[in-house]
């Protein structure tokens, strides 16, 4: 058997590895050195949950806590990726993210296009989101749709420590700026990750289940969410296949597209709010190019359009469950026109 | 398990992860006759399709496994017995062998010491699994982008008769990914390491195609330590190979890319399930595995050829030399098996293609357990 380890020391372990590598990966961040800046036990957190904890002491100065002022010290990420540097920046919660929007969609994303290719801006802003972690409207939201629809930013959203580790080291070597989504809920998840480095191509969805009747894409924590439901219906003989997208931008179409020629059912699993979110941009692209295979209308699976409630029993009801996602597929595979 | 006359198919272990494997179709109907070494009955694990022999002749009595039923490794999938034996004999044997019968239980390999160990050759971490213990051990050596694992249906079998280690090539599979000498030379020093860290001073070895080809050229140059020679689908015996193949495979880091180069390696490309294509990009995703094949190519395989054929001097070795092919090999022409010197016995499997250990497995065993035993 292969090692297991969390999602969370995934993440740490190919920050530490990368920066091993090549000395001109740097973080910065909100606590992710953490307290007075020791080795102590309640110092040197390495981030509000402990992602980056030990990379202080191994690496130094190449970790920087940074002020409470996002548009700040994400701008002077970048501003380092141009010069040379290549920054992982953390903010803390994507929620956040507005603050420095201009830095991001303005100046990060259209460096490499407004300057004729001359530039490139090799920096990774990693970021936590996703609801059932009680931390109300504010700290729970999905936004990576509003990322995936700027050209010029690759987004990628790993599922499990094995994709975390490989798509976060492709991500730190890429010459273009990418948002790094890491859900909340995934951090303790345990799963096989190789000890030497390795990287995923971005662009490359995970095939997670193989099936003939239904084809459910989704991504980040959803995908095990979805994979619950296809197993509870594989007794029910509807055969589910499950794709992983792992990327929104740049996003494998192909594996989509040739998954639906094959069930001609599609089902989208999608933890963001319900507007022009990635299901809603799936369910189009699938639309406009297979309308001919489908068999049975598209559904899409959502939270509705209301901020994440802090209340415990309406934030369960907000989440997407497996059961909501069975129904989904039931639809479809009994459809009749 | 066996009584008189009456035999229990049962599931086999390929690999070390396998647990279990489900019953996809029945090749043989209850009650024909089949004959020892014929495919009975088709299972799926969670990486591969492939099928399970008649251990011995006589009349498939039962179909124990259902289609779609997983079975536990060691679990029995079908009764074959003469037809001396009655109905009532076979429903007590099955019985008898459910009551007694204990699923291995998970991490249980972990502690029989089933686990690839490391040493160091040349400065560089080098993996390998052993099993087995004692008689005169013999070496499994993989070919180019393979690693231990492509002899899941070989190694137990091979190591009922004495210790069998099966090794990661520099480059490969859990080894280090720092060719020192990314050449036949460099290999064979590195397999000349190999045995002397864990002190073989002798031993038989198995080489599948460019494992192959670094064993005969360990043999020319250390015959003294060479028990015996097995050659399967062996690189170094003519200058073709499908250099396609080569670059795709080495190139290849998506599933789609990879896929097509992998069903070149079977006869059947059903042999390839999505969960074998994912294990082989785990491994071709680590930082320099890439690097390492391409160097690997170079110096083997210039230009689309082999630029180490020993033909002409096959006749030199002294130690007895078996080659196996797979009929329907489209990586190295089964055509290399032929025209060989009378001092090497030649076998082509017909219905097989580059993987013809895996492909054509129970058949391999058995010519290699004969060849030993001569």
């Amino acid at each position: 058997m292969e090692r297991r380890i969390t999602f969370r020391q995934a993440i740490n372990e190919a920050l530490t590895q990368e920066m091993e590598r090549d000395k001109r990966v740097v973080i910065m961040g909100e606590d992710v050195v953490g307290g007075s800046g020791t080795d102590g036990a309640m110092d040197a957190w390495g981030g509000v949950l402990g992602v980056t904890k030990g990379l202080w002491g191994k690496f130094g100065d190449r970790i920087m806590d940074t002020p409470i002022t996002e548009s700040a010290f994400v701008g002077a990420a970048i501003g380092a990726a141009t010069a040379g540097l290549r920054p992982v920046v953390e903010l803390m919660f994507v929620d956040f993210m507005g603050v420095c929007f201009d830095q991001i969609f303005n100046q990060a994303a259209k460096f490499r296009y407004m300057f004729g290719g001359k530039a490139v801006t090799p920096v990774v802003v990693r970021t936590m989101f996703g609801a059932g972690f009680r931390a109300a409207a504010q700290h729970s939201q999905c936004l990576y749709p509003i990322f995936t629809h700027i050209p010029g930013l690759k987004c990628v959203v790993p599922s499990s420590p094995y994709d975390a580790k490989g798509l976060l080291i492709q991500s730190i070597r890429d010459d273009d700026p990418v948002m790094f989504f890491e859900h909340k809920l995934l951090y303790s998840m345990e799963g096989e990750v190789p000890e030497e480095p390795y990287t995923l191509q971005l662009g490359e969805a995970n095939v997670m289940r193989e099936g003939d009747d239904v084809t459910i894409v989704s991504l980040g924590r959803m995908v095990h969410t979805a994979a619950e439901a296809a197993a509870a219906l594989s007794s029910e003989g509807i055969d589910c296949e499950v794709i992983d997208l792992r990327t929104t931008s740049p996003l494998d179409e192909d594996s989509i597209l040739e998954s639906v020629e094959r069930t001609g059912r599609l089902v989208v699993v999608d933890e963001a709010s319900p507007r022009c979110n990635i299901a809603t941009d799936i369910s189009a692209a699938v639309a406009q190019k297979r309308f001919a295979c489908l068999k049975a209308p598209i559904q899409m699976v959502t939270p509705p359009h209301t901020p994440v409630p802090f209340s415990d029993a309406l934030e369960d009801l907000y989440i997407p469950n497996a059961s909501r996602i069975a129904s989904a597929v039931r639809d479809v595979v009994r459809y009749k026109a | 398990m066996s009584s008189a006359g009456i035999h229990a198919l049962t599931m086999p272990k390929w690999g070390l992860s396998m647990r279990e494997g489900k019953v996809v179709a029945w090749l043989a109907e209850e009650g024909s006759e089949v004959a020892s070494g014929c495919e009975v009955v088709e299972v799926e694990t969670d990486k591969m399709l492939s099928a399970i022999e008649a251990s011995h002749g006589g009349r498939l009595r039962r179909q124990v496994g259902r289609v779609g039923e997983n079975i536990p490794v060691g679990g029995i999938v079908g009764v074959i017995s003469e037809d001396s034996i009655s109905d009532t004999e076979v429903d007590a044997f099955i019985a008898e062998f459910r009551s007694s019968f204990k699923p291995e239980e998970a991490g249980q390999e972990a502690s029989s010491g089933e686990q690839p160990e490391f040493v160091t050759v040349q400065g560089q971490r080098m993996r390998y699994l052993k099993r087995g213990e004692g008689g005169l051990p013999a070496v499994l050596i993989h070919g180019f982008g393979g690693d231990l694992n492509n002899w899941l249906f070989n190694h137990e079998t091979l190591s009922q008769r004495g210790a069998v280690y099966a090794i990661d090539l520099p480059g490969h599979g859990g080894s280090s990914k720092q060719v020192a000498g990314p050449s036949l030379d460099g290999f064979v020093a590195t397999l000349e390491g190999f045995l002397n860290a864990v002190t073989l001073p002798k031993a038989h070895l198995i080489g599948h195609s460019m494992g192959g080809g670094i064993a005969v050229q360990f043999a020319l140059a250390h015959p003294e330590r060479v028990a015996s020679l097995v050659l399967i689908a062996s690189t170094g015996l003519g200058p073709e190979i499908n250099a396609g193949y080569i670059e795709g495979f080495t190139g290849a880091l998506r599933v789609k890319d990879l896929k097509p180069h992998l069903e070149a390696l079977y006869v059947n490309p059903k042999s390839i399930t999505r969960k074998m294509i994912d294990e082989v990009l785990k491994t071709k995703r680590l930082d320099g595995v890439e690097q390492a094949l391409r160097g690997i190519a170079a110096q083997l395989f210039p230009g689309g050829h082999q630029a180490s054929v020993q033909r002409d001097r096959l006749a030199e070795l002294k130690m007895p030399v078996l080659v196996i092919w797979g009929a329907e090999d489209r990586i190295v022409p089964s055509s290399h098996a032929r025209g060989l010197p009378a001092n090497i016995t030649s076998e082509v499997i017909p219905s097989s293609g580059h993987m013809v250990h895996m492909e054509a497995a129970t058949e391999v065993n058995r010519l290699i357990d004969s060849f030993w035993s001569r």
